[in-house]
């Protein structure tokens, strides 16, 4: 099938050459090429990586770095100190599985710490546009006022679950994900933040967090029953301080043994309930599953026994990375030439830049996050407010998608520290984790009010405005086809 | 004769067809990676319901699969953590060959489907799983790096 949409008669691909790409003469000189990025540095969210992306952690690591050192310090002393004694005394078979169990917790604990948690990637543009539409066809047409939270129904097995709306990831959250504000990412699954680890804890390396203090538990007491076994021997032997002079390391591992095992234990007991009845540390502080709040409450993602709850936990499949982190930042997108019909945007706080610069008109690939040095000069969008603009080929009304998601940025962050959670830590609360928000919001947010105003008046001149840039490269490429 | 043409003239008039239809999840069956079979009204008349419906239907089945917990997902966890995880590091999971699978799938969907309709399938996987994108009159590809520029005549 023909089709015979173009007047002009059909060419090889040397247009190619000649595309809408910054290699004309006509080209500006702020369309520089800079050198390619990886994603990993575009990343929206507020993470640290490493080894060119391959690792990717929290931004606060002190905690996890105490952890690291504790068993380091730990293990080594035991090893150092206890391990001879008790080799040539009993077996040698005790370092030996010491070692294992040793090699084991740090595996696990890099894992869990290195891994990606099942960070859900932002919306692109397009996504965003796209369900703003819908959901200003859902709310009727908004008067102004602010409309109620944007949440979906959907029923699962039977049970309903509310979909509640990411501002920040303008995303429709997946059931069980949920955001948290210290990593300011969507996560999969979501179980809890672990400062202990240095990163969150979800779908993806739930099971690597689990390994892990389940095989910490079993070093701790390991370590604890050999070094006291150690000191009542050589006590025996030589005499109670003696054996504290010989060896005074076994006193550190004591105390710090001591200490841990009940809240690593008591840990590894309550995530155990946890698989065995399918749910995340968030549902089960919450409550969303439990008879008091209904009669008909039931966990929908319960396999129904035991068994099986605990294998798809453990032992079924890992998904991938979602977030593409050592992929190349696609720098395709023409850059806009920034308007000059007086229309000023507010400053960006990050690389949401990328929100006004692609457009659905000239789709290549669409840009997940550029750098803002692919912009000089060209102010944008603030993050939560460029979502109010749709961005569709067609000018929307301007009394259309108002404040909608700065008003709702603008709560302030409610960081319920651990009150509510360590109630299930009898243990004495050593492992603090924070609820993730539902309001979050990066530093540095703008306020929304009055440029919000501004906008609605260049809403009808906002989007041929930045396309026109782009319109020009087309233009200019189908000019040179038309002269060739 | 398959050539590139750009109808760019054309997509600057009506620059309606220039448009992204997006397929949500559907999570009716919980967590697992399922999509919306529901016909999209936006893609009107540019693709027939049915074979629509069967990509969508297949897509669905490739990831059932690749999510199934079973004996083979068995084995592999389990030996990954009896070597602490490390072979990970060496080994591609079941996921991952299913998710090539798909991509090889979704190609050849374009290629026989989808192209000769004005229609570019993306990978959910590029969307975060999270929506099947359709783009239609995607010509403007012409420096992008796909090769669904090419329309087959």
């Amino acid at each position: 099938m023909l089709h015979l949409r173009v007047a002009e008669p059909m060419r090889e691909c040397e247009y190619s050459q000649i595309s809408t790409r910054s290699s004309t003469p006509m080209e500006t000189p702020y369309k520089k090429r800079t050198p390619k990025r990886r994603k990993w540095q575009a990343f929206p969210g507020r993470n640290k990586f490493f080894c060119n992306g391959r690792i990717m952690m929290a931004r606060q690591t002190g905690v996890f770095y105490l952890t690291l050192v504790l068993i380091l310090v730990t293990s080594g002393l035991f090893f150092a100190f206890d391990c001879p004694f008790l080799s040539m005394q009993i077996t040698p078979a005790i370092p030996v599985i010491g070692g294992v169990l040793f090699v084991f917790v740090l595996g696990t604990l890099f894992r869990t710490s290195f891994s990606d948690p099942g960070v859900l990637p932002r919306a692109t543009p397009d996504e965003a546009a796209d369900l703003e539409r819908q959901i200003d066809v859902a709310n009727g047409s908004s008067s102004g006022y602010r409309p109620p939270p944007r949440t979906r129904e959907v029923v699962i097995n039977g049970q309903t679950v509310k979909l509640k709306y990411c501002f920040t990831c303008k995303i429709f959250r997946p059931p069980r994900a949920s955001h948290c504000s210290l990593c300011d990412n969507c996560v999969e699954r979501f179980d809890h933040h672990c400062p202990w680890v240095g990163n969150c804890v979800g779908k993806r390396n739930y099971r690597f967090f689990y390994m892990f203090i389940l095989s910490l538990s079993f070093l701790t007491i390991f370590i604890f029953a050999f070094v006291i076994t150690h000191v009542i021997l050589r006590s025996h032997r030589y005499g109670f301080l003696n054996t504290l002079k010989d060896s005074p390391a076994s006193v550190l591992e004591v105390v710090v043994c001591f200490f841990s095992v009940w809240s690593i234990v008591g840990l590894s007991g309550f995530h155990t309930y946890l698989i065995s009845s399918n749910q995340t540390t968030n549902e089960d502080i919450k409550g969303s599953w439990s008879s008091k709040r209904g009669k008909g409450n039931y966990n929908p993602y319960s396999h129904g026994n035991v068994f099986t709850n605990c294998c798809a936990a453990l032992c079924g499949p890992l998904p991938p990375s979602l977030i593409d982190r050592r992929g190349f930042v696609q720098s395709d997108t023409p850059q806009p030439i920034p308007p000059t019909n007086g229309i000023t945007m507010y400053g960006s706080t990050q690389s949401q830049s990328h929100m006004a610069a692609a457009t659905p008109l000239l789709q290549s690939e669409p840009v997940i996050l550029t750098d803002e040095a692919f912009l000089p000069g060209r102010t944008s969008l603030g993050g939560p407010c460029s979502g109010a603009l749709p961005l569709g080929g067609h000018p929307t009304p301007p009394t259309s998608t108002p404040n909608l998601s700065c008003d709702n940025d603008m709560l302030p962050l409610r960081n319920e520290q651990s009150d509510g959670l360590r109630h299930h830590h009898t243990d004495g609360g050593h492992h603090h984790f924070l609820t993730p928000e539902e309001a979050p919001s990066p530093p540095g947010m703008l306020p929304c009010g009055s440029p919000l105003g501004h906008s609605h008046t260049i809403q009808g001149f906002y989007n041929p405005a930045s396309q026109d840039s782009l319109h020009e490269d087309s233009v200019r490429g189908l000019v040179k086809l038309s002269s060739v | 004769m398959a050539t590139e043409f750009h109808n760019l003239q054309e997509l600057r008039q009506s620059p309606s067809l220039a448009t992204k239809v997006f397929i949500q999840r559907d999570y009716s069956e919980g967590t697992v990676c399922r999509f919306q079979i529901k016909f999209p009204s936006e893609l009107g008349s540019r693709i027939e319901r049915t074979l629509f419906e069967d990509t969508v239907k297949t897509l669905n089945t490739y990831y059932a699969e690749a999510e199934k917990v079973g004996g083979q997902s068995y084995m592999e966890g389990c030996l990954a953590c009896a070597t602490a995880y490390f072979i990970f590091l060496c080994m591609e999971t079941r996921y991952e060959k299913v998710l090539k699978k798909i991509s090889g799938y979704i190609q050849e969907q374009n290629e026989k489907i989808y192209a000769p309709r004005g229609l570019l399938l993306t990978d959910p996987v590029e969307r975060g799983m999270r929506v099947v994108s359709f783009l239609s009159n995607t010509l403007i590809y012409c420096h992008g790096r796909s090769s669904y520029q090419k329309l087959a005549i």
